[in-house]
């Protein structure tokens, strides 16, 4: 069995008949199991579809057929529904509730040929930013296990790092697949908005919400990538865009690319060994023939409180669906409808979606609309706009993922401000819709820093390019924690 | 600014959440710091700005045809509903 294995290596392996997906997948449902108690990854483990799954990719691919993932093991964040398996969302709300379909993402990579292992943990309704707001308990960092691994989509990047498995579906709406892959140590990348289809994924934020991969490489994000994006009807925000081969030019020549090196990202929040880290992969970009120079775009700064009036207002519209009817939670003994709803969302949600439905309700209400909800709509124009006159001088923006490397369970939940504050660095790219990746760029005391590459709508291939070129000048995503190695 | 007890008690019910009486202290210390937060927005200059509700500029949202795509699913829907007779969902009785 290959130690640790890539998506790449274990599809030309698979396809080579060097091993088969159904040892891949006892394989890896052995180490899941065993790290289930440590980590906590995984709320749901699908062992008997995994194996039958990994039984037809064998036939497939004995058959010189088969999809360019044919017998590769994934896992998919709990909040894409997967037909006949029960999708949570990390929540009481959802506990048993079992999606009647596919979400499109879920439907193309099985088209493709993976093989689906279980359902990864994550915040409630992917509304945290360290994997402790989940109802089935928080995800531990594999680094360490007493810090969190960040969220929303914590046991998607914790599973990648453990080597659980070589790639997971993950959703980003202010940071949720960046932030957690920073954390964790490991590749995510956030597609532009409209690039890979919603249908099927549960609903936080809906002109924020976006869903992409984590994986070890730059080459596997652009590997699942290109079985994930594209047009989809049944999604009305999809884009009608065709998706390039994210897999062609990743080898090309940097030479010439023009790097913006974001002021307002060096602020006083960041840790001074982080800043270290991504300076050092700015030199590496530098030695690669990139030109580097300095830009301010000074409505960043807003970005974390126009973020907390528009994606609370979101969510206050989306979970209004909750109510305890048609499915989900619903309370014991209603005395009449009213209390049917009220009891019913107070018992299926945990405290965190609480407060964001109740921010969301606060700022889209009568008097308190305009000076709230319309204003970080303007906001929001003016970010993207700075992110606009940017492009026009630079083809990628850069600069950390996060402040700090990853803190400790608890350290952050005592007051929500200070947890939001994790996201600053990566909300206004969900704000503006812009393709987002994080890369593994070093390590500070130990535990791994994210350097974040910022493009235009639609340039994930420009982003895919200078991470791979990274990534072969360096090792930081090669890197394993002890316990997992 | 501070948020009363009242004033955390009629946004939750607005939400229809029904807050235990100990709970409500919590999140009116924690949403009067969120509303702290989110109300610095104030002071930034949007004159010209217009409101943005959607990341891509100029995508309009699509119509499509008038075809009948899906087939009748409710058996497999109501299995996921908390109580259901006869195809139907089972609610406490609104009108007396």
């Amino acid at each position: 069995m290959i130690d640790r294995p890539t998506v790449t290596q274990l599809a030309a392996d698979l396809r080579a008949r060097k091993i088969s997906s159904v040892e891949l997948v006892r394989a890896c449902l052995a180490r899941i199991e065993a790290s289930q108690p440590a980590l906590n990854a995984f709320v749901t483990i699908t062992a008997d579809q995994a194996l039958e799954q990994a039984e037809a990719a064998d036939r497939e691919l004995a058959a010189g057929r088969g999809g360019p993932l044919a017998g590769v093991p994934i896992g998919h964040k709990d909040l894409f529904c997967t037909a006949g398996v029960r999708t949570t969302c990390g929540s009481r709300m959802l506990e048993n509730f079992v999606a009647p379909y596919d979400a499109t993402v879920v439907a193309r990579l099985k088209a493709a040929g993976a093989v689906m292992l279980g359902k990864l943990n994550m915040d409630e309704f992917a509304m945290g930013s360290s994997n402790e707001t989940s109802y089935f308990g928080p995800v531990r960092n594999p680094w360490k296990t007493d810090l969190v691994p960040g969220g929303s989509s914590g046991g998607s990047a914790a599973a990648v790092a453990a080597r659980l498995l070589p790639a997971a579906t993950a959703t980003d709406t202010g940071g949720s697949i960046r932030q957690p892959a920073a954390f964790c140590g490991v590749t995510g990348i956030k597609p532009t908005y409209g690039r890979v289809s919603r249908y099927g994924m549960i609903a936080f934020a809906s002109s924020l919400d976006q869903g992409g991969v984590i994986a070890q490489t730059a080459e596997d994000c652009a590997r699942v990538l290109r079985s994930m994006a594209g047009f989809d009807p049944r999604d009305s925000t999809s884009v009608d865009i065709p998706v390039p081969d994210y897999l062609a030019g990743l080898d090309a020549p940097l030479a010439g690319v023009r790097i913006g090196v974001l002021k307002e990202f060096f602020d006083t929040g960041l840790d001074a060994g982080y800043e270290r880290r991504v300076r050092e992969a700015f030199a590496v970009f530098e030695r690669l023939g990139a030109r580097l120079c300095e830009l301010s775009l000074p409505n960043i700064p807003r970005s974390v409180p126009a973020y907390y009036v528009v994606a609370p207002a979101e969510c206050s519209s989306n979970l209004a669906r909750y109510d305890g009817v048609r499915f989900g939670h619903r309370c014991s003994a209603p005395r009449d409808l009213a209390d049917l709803y009220k009891r019913s969302r107070s018992e299926g949600f945990g405290p965190e979606v609480k407060r964001r439905i109740m921010t969301g309700t606060y700022v889209l209400s009568a008097g308190y609309y305009d000076a709230y909800y319309l204003k970080a709509q303007r906001v929001r124009r003016m970010i993207t706009g700075d992110f606009e006159r940017a492009f026009a001088e630079v083809d990628l923006l850069m600069g950390p993922t996060t402040p700090t490397v990853a803190f400790a369970l608890g350290a952050k939940s005592a007051d929500p401000i200070t947890m939001y504050l994790n996201d600053i660095y990566t909300i206004s790219a969900n704000l503006a819709g812009l393709p987002a990746m994080s890369v593994p760029c070093g390590f500070v005391d130990g535990l791994p820093a994210g350097l974040q590459i910022i493009g235009p709508h639609f340039a994930e291939q420009r982003l895919l390019h200078a991470a791979h070129r990274f990534q072969r000048e360096t090792d930081w995503h090669t890197r394993v924690p002890e316990r997992c190695a | 600014m501070a948020l009363t007890r009242a004033q955390v008690e009629g946004i939750a019910h607005l939400a229809r959440l029904e807050l235990d009486p100990a709970e409500v202290p919590q999140y009116e210390q924690s949403l009067s710091r969120i509303v702290d937060f989110i109300g610095e927005l104030e002071r930034a200059n949007t004159a010209g700005a217009a409101p943005m509700a959607h990341p891509l500029p100029g995508l309009v949202q699509r119509l499509r045809a008038d075809e009948v795509t899906e087939r009748d699913g409710h058996a497999l829907y109501q299995r996921n509903a908390p109580q259901v007779a006869s195809g139907l969902y089972l609610v406490p009785k609104v009108i007396e």
